[in-house]
């Protein structure tokens, strides 16, 4: 599935042709690979040794990087410099147990699922509830932000979603002073969504976040990928974006997004209480509890990478947690 | 025959790195299936002597050191995958995981009880070992259920709370338990009779 990129303003010299970009990509990991399994020499990551708060939030924090571009129209890779990943990557590995259990089998059996017309319904403690037609959310300013996806499992990618701060609709709504979380529900329909007809899940799929947290400017609604609308394996229409927590707090397929004073219930969290935990931020010194969180696989690289405390994004959310024991919440 | 179907999965694997159709997470994709197939091969050992209780039919039970040999290649070609490929052989953060993590230390104990087994696999052992030699490989009823709860350790879920991803090795999990209960004296007795009494001639 090749798509060209809308046109952009940077000058077309300086940008990798599109489907150019794929190739090379696929032929750099193909190389990758080969080479890898031929030679089982080590080659294995330089991990510094676990030092440094971790367990404590910093209210002081080292800069990681360039600041986050508000808008990332053009760019080929995140704030950090890293590729993005492809299409065909993002699209054909998805958690989206709505479909399947499988990654692989998620894009070809949601090829069918309808999201329009679509509806989101925005209430709970605000003073202003609306429900919201996916035409009128698209009219929030649509931004092009470049993130990484950390998922739990310890594997992530770079993803260019384009969207909209989910505090611009908030603003909209306005939470009442009573209000403290944001609690957002994905659509339940067994006809449209086979997966959700599983018994081992508490469906539907249910997330939250602070009030805070749903305001910080890196929480964005995404509406599309790679600027196209949002494919259907990867939670169209609309989904809920976290960069700096593990990739199942981002919530996909939302029909409901409502203002709580008590902390809402999350579908990992219910299934496995000690597991997962409501905040989930990404942190390589707080293990899952059966398996380690210091190392990742970034989709398309041979080699595991160190995981990198709230997924490289202290600078924007750590103070969110500062005083804040990131043990206990997990 | 059972060499061939032995050898076939990793063949299989090598036609689908070649061909491009392995997942995104390749390495992954790799350490998984290889894993899932020891799995397989280890049930499968285990379910000759059943098959044999239930049917009198005498092959099976032939086949089980063949079977019990392919499960420990492929958790050799397993591990090596994991610390070799996944993990590039950095023994800092492989010793952080398999002395730490409840899901791979159960893998490596599972591991650690394959290689006596595959080791005194040959006749010149079980001459020399005699009545041991029986007992020893009963270790492989403990590597299985430890097989199984690795495997299910490294899904996201709670296999018991029944919730989550977690159905594959629950399936296995009462597999393994259905072979293991038809071992049970008892039961053993119980089924042979069943089976002489309704006319099933012994091959």
């Amino acid at each position: 599935m090749e798509r060209k990129l809308k046109h952009i303003t940077v000058p077309s010299s300086e940008i990798t042709p599109y489907n150019l970009y794929l190739s090379r990509r696929e032929f750099i990991k193909a190389a990758g690979i080969l080479s890898g399994t031929a030679f089982l020499a080590a080659c294995g990551v330089k991990l510094t040794t676990a030092s440094g708060p971790g367990t404590t939030a910093p209210s002081q924090v080292p800069t990681q990087g360039t600041p986050l571009p508000d808008n990332a129209q053009g760019q080929t890779t995140d704030e950090l410099g890293e590729p993005l990943n492809t299409f065909n990557e993002i699209t054909n590995y998805n958690n989206y147990y709505e479909f399947s259990t499988n990654k692989e089998a998620v894009n070809s059996l949601s090829q069918n699922f309808k999201s329009t017309p679509w509806a989101v319904e925005v209430g709970g403690l605000v003073q202003n509830p609306k429900t919201f037609a996916l035409e009128d959310l698209l009219k929030f300013e649509q931004k092009e932000r470049i993130y990484r996806l950390r998922c739990v499992e310890a594997w992530s990618m770079v993803i260019p979603w384009t969207g909209f701060e989910l505090a611009s609709l908030l603003k909209v709504v306005q939470p009442m002073t009573s209000a403290k979380y944001v609690h957002f529900v994905t659509l339940m329909d067994t006809d449209r969504m086979p997966g959700e007809g599983n018994p081992f899940y508490p469906w539907p799929y249910s997330e939250g976040l602070r009030l805070d947290e749903a305001m910080q400017r890196l929480t964005i609604l995404a509406t599309g990928l790679y600027g196209k609308p949002l494919p259907n394996p990867d939670g169209a229409p609309i989904r809920l974006v976290v960069p700096w927590k593990y990739g199942f707090k981002s919530i996909k397929a939302i029909v409901k997004i409502e203002l709580t004073e008590q902390r809402p219930e999350t579908m990992w969290n219910t299934i496995a209480p000690n597991e997962y935990g409501f905040y989930s931020n990404v942190n390589p010194q707080v293990d899952h509890p059966r398996w380690s969180q210091a190392s990742e696989r970034r989709i398309g690289e041979l080699n595991r990478r160190p995981t990198l405390i709230y997924n490289g994004y202290s600078d924007e959310v750590a103070n969110l947690y500062s005083g804040m024991d990131l043990r206990v919440n997990y | 025959m059972i060499h061939i179907l032995g050898w076939l999965p990793v063949m299989w694997i090598i036609y689908l790195f070649f061909a491009g159709k392995l997942s995104v997470n390749p390495i992954q994709d790799v350490e998984q299936r290889l894993g899932h197939i020891a799995v397989y091969f280890l049930i499968a050992s285990l379910a000759c002597t059943p098959l044999y209780t239930l049917s009198g039919w005498r092959e099976p039970l032939k086949r089980r050191r063949a079977l019990g040999l392919y499960c420990f290649l492929y958790a050799n070609l397993h591990v090596l995958t994991f610390i070799g490929i996944d993990y590039g052989f950095n023994l800092h953060l492989i010793s952080g995981i398999v002395l730490k993590k409840p899901f791979a230390i159960v893998g490596f104990a599972t591991y650690l009880l394959l290689l006596p087994l595959a080791f005194t696999s040959f006749r010149w052992w079980k001459k020399k070992l005699g009545r041991w030699w029986t007992n020893l490989h009963r270790l492989i009823y403990l590597a299985g259920a430890l097989d199984i709860l690795h495997y299910a350790w490294a899904k996201k879920g709670d296999i018991f709370r029944l919730s989550g991803d977690i159905l594959q090795p629950l399936l296995w999990g009462v597999l393994l338990l259905f072979l293991l209960v038809l071992r049970l004296p008892p039961v053993r007795r119980m089924v042979v009779n069943l089976r002489s009494r309704s006319g099933m001639a012994l091959r």
